[in-house]
């Protein structure tokens, strides 16, 4: 498992340090949608006091 | 003062009648420098109303995504390219967020399931878990879990959910352009069953479809010929993927001209801040809605999208001087 973050959590396209500024702007009204060290659409639960998304591959993180 | 106003603030105000359609369209197409003063009407109509208090209620997704339908604005239909997964909810989560809810305040948490309706695993899941929340939390449980057959509005009502969401979403003339696979006509019938089960009836929609503001105006008076107990007004949040994810977001002042003629329109209904203000009211424009005729919120986050903090709505409406409506107030 790398640590380098590959992908967009929001839009699963390749992150670049400028590429994605609308992401980050939407990101925070959002939950991650993509995880960002292999591209796999994540399986997130929102609930009323944050949220969790988790990767088959990566596990679960919480926000 | 507009002619519109004077004859609200007459009819309205004074005797409690709301406006019919083309009352509504009036107050959509005022200009700008009539839009405070529509405010401070519609903000009148509350408090004579309805009072001051705000109902303050939590949301939570037991069934998120894949859903059959192909509701144009929804991340959850499984028709669209959207990034949102199917998952469920499992009960001591559910519970648990029911009480996240309930230490916020709020009265009301609603459970929603994106289907068209329940089949016998969802409904055996809600009767589960129904159960469980009011065994270890205090507060009134709602469900909004798409069309029902008269067999399952029984269902709930022994459940024990005082109130049922289903929303129509549009105007009648404009729903074919929002979804396909479902007529307004049959929403309509489940609110009907709802209505007759004594269970209290909660129907809004979404403003910025692509509706036009006669088609606003309509929404309006079809909603309050339906005379719901309460009325979401959610603002597109358009999402990726979806057949409406490259439409605009609803100006801000248009947002607040809707809010103060919905109220005009329904005075005595609970009208609700929910999905879509964060981005299109931002933190000024939501005390605005909250001094225009809003008397309810949705604290927290949404079903998919994320929502302002609880405490920044709570600190908000302690600031306004607007009580946070009790549990015992409900019953």
């Amino acid at each position: 498992m790398t640590t380098t973050e590959l992908w967009c959590d929001r839009c699963g396209e390749a992150a670049t340090a400028t590429a994605h500024p609308g992401c980050a702007s939407a990101r925070q009204l959002e939950p991650p949608r993509f995880c960002q060290h292999c591209r796999r659409r994540m399986k997130v639960q929102v609930l009323p006091v944050g949220w969790s998304a988790v990767c088959v591959e990566h596990g679960e993180i919480r926000g | 003062m507009p002619e519109i106003l004077d004859q609200a603030r007459t009819q309205v105000l004074g005797d409690g009648v709301g406006l019919d359609q083309a009352g509504v369209l009036a107050v959509l197409n005022l200009p700008d420098e009539h839009l405070p003063a529509a405010l401070q009407l519609a903000h009148e109509v509350r408090m004579r109303w309805c009072g001051p208090e705000v109902e303050v209620e939590g949301i939570v997704s037991l069934k998120t995504g894949g859903c059959p339908e192909d509701c144009h604005f929804c991340s959850q239909s499984g028709l669209f390219t959207s990034p949102v997964r199917s998952v469920w909810l499992d009960i001591p989560s559910l519970v648990e967020a029911a009480k996240q809810t309930a230490a916020t305040g709020a009265t009301e948490f609603c459970i929603v399931a994106a289907v068209r309706g329940p089949d016998a695993r969802l409904m055996k899941q809600m009767r589960e878990g129904v159960a469980a929340i009011k065994a270890a939390v205090d507060i009134q449980v709602a469900a909004s879990l798409g069309m029902l057959t008269k067999e399952q509005v029984d269902d709930l009502v022994d459940m024990g959910v005082h109130r049922y969401n289903h929303n129509l979403e549009t105007c009648r003339s404009y729903f074919p352009n929002v979804v396909t696979t479902h007529s307004w006509e049959e929403r309509w019938e489940t609110l009907r069953m709802v209505r007759d089960s004594g269970m209290e009836v909660c129907c809004g929609g979404i403003l910025g479809l692509g509706e036009t503001v006669e088609q606003r105006a309509e929404f309006a008076a079809q909603l309050a010929e339906l005379d719901p107990h309460e009325v979401p007004l959610n603002f597109l949040n358009p999402r990726p993927g979806t057949p409406l994810g490259d439409r605009p977001v609803v100006e801000g002042k248009d947002a607040l001209r809707a809010i103060a003629a919905f109220r005009l329109a329904m005075p005595r209904t609970i009208l609700r801040y929910a999905g879509g203000r964060e981005i299109t009211l931002g933190d000024l424009g939501t005390r605005d809605g909250l001094l225009g005729g809003i008397n309810a919120v949705i604290v927290g986050n949404y079903l998919t999208t994320l929502g302002r903090p609880a405490t920044a709505d709570l600190e908000l409406l302690n600031e306004l001087k607007m009580p946070v409506k009790a549990l015992s107030a409900t019953l």
